[in-house]
């Protein structure tokens, strides 16, 4: 351990902007790309459910 | 005998219906691996890297600038592989992936920018400069963008494909150059700290950290990858039979 309180941890040492300004933006990203791939393959989903109900519907 | 029984296998699941259920049960242990290798190289990050004796805390945005900027390569060659195999073999799983590979490069190319200009400012005193390996690398994140935009623009998937394939592979020439940027021109930029040729320049714990974070990249984009190409999979198979039959479609379970 190097911190001597969570506030030196926050402070990084005067770098806060420049390490956070990185972390921060790589964290955003990563987690909402996994967020959309997920929405993409539901909303595909829907949509081929809505189709077999339509068929289904059509041809009784 | 036993050789062309292996091929057969290999071409199973080049098909995206063999690929599609492959890929779900994948993908957990992809994200699973992600998630430790991220723990560890994190704990590593801010925890048991020593404070550099000339950059401070600063110099902890190695441990994601580095590895997004190797994905960023990296992804692209992949890429290009799977681009030039549907071009020549004519095979359908091969656009997909390719398709599905390109926005996550694309991030891996944009985080290496984003980091690299946070490091750049209090390091270099500037958030850019026009030098050879920034440049490059951000012609790099251009070929991502026209890759996406190319095949956004052509509505037939197949034609889309072959178009971005072509873009793609003429792309590849911008890899090298990216590599071997800090060694041809006069760069602000730092030469490579890992090789394969030397033994690396930098400290243990640090080395470890990075080719930690690095893996937990790796396998994060594998995974996202993976859930992006069973999306693409389902848009461009819609009126299969198979893709009818599936249990997610049928609602048979959820």
């Amino acid at each position: 351990m190097n911190w001597e309180s969570p506030a030196a941890f926050f402070a990084m040492g005067g770098y806060a902007l420049y390490v956070w300004g990185s972390f921060g933006a790589c964290a955003i990203l990563l987690i909402m790309e996994p967020m959309l791939a997920v929405k993409r393959r539901t909303s595909i989903l829907r949509s081929l459910r809505r189709e077999r109900l339509a068929e289904t519907l059509e041809n009784p | 005998m036993n050789n062309s029984h292996k091929i057969i296998h290999w071409f199973k699941y080049a098909s995206p219906q063999s690929f599609y259920p492959l890929a779900g049960k994948l993908i957990p242990w992809f994200w699973a691996l992600a998630a430790v290798f991220a723990g560890i190289g994190l704990w590593i990050t801010f925890f048991a890297a020593p404070t550099d004796a000339q950059q401070g805390e600063g110099y902890r945005i190695i441990f994601i600038h580095v590895p997004a900027a190797w994905m960023s390569m990296f992804i692209y060659m992949v890429m290009a592989a799977w681009a030039g195999l549907g071009l020549a073999l004519n095979t359908r799983l091969s656009g997909m992936m390719a398709q599905a590979l390109a926005p996550t490069g694309a991030i891996m190319a944009f985080l290496s920018l984003w980091t690299g200009a946070l490091w750049g400012k209090p390091m270099w005193g500037a958030w850019w400069v026009w030098d050879a390996r920034l440049t490059s690398a951000l012609i790099l994140f251009f070929l991502y963008i026209g890759f996406i935009a190319l095949q956004a623009a052509i509505d037939d998937p197949r034609r889309a494909d072959k178009a971005g394939a072509i873009l793609a592979l003429v792309g590849v020439v911008n890899v090298p150059i990216i590599y071997f940027s800090v060694k041809w021109w006069n760069t602000l930029h730092q030469g490579a700290s890992v090789s394969l040729m030397k033994a690396p320049t930098m400290a243990a714990t640090m080395l470890w950290g990075m080719l930690i974070m690095s893996l937990a990249f790796w396998m994060y984009s594998i995974a996202v990858a993976l859930t992006r190409v069973r999306a693409i999979i389902l848009e461009r198979e819609a009126h299969t039979e198979w893709v009818k039959e599936l249990a997610e479609v049928k609602g048979v379970t959820p």
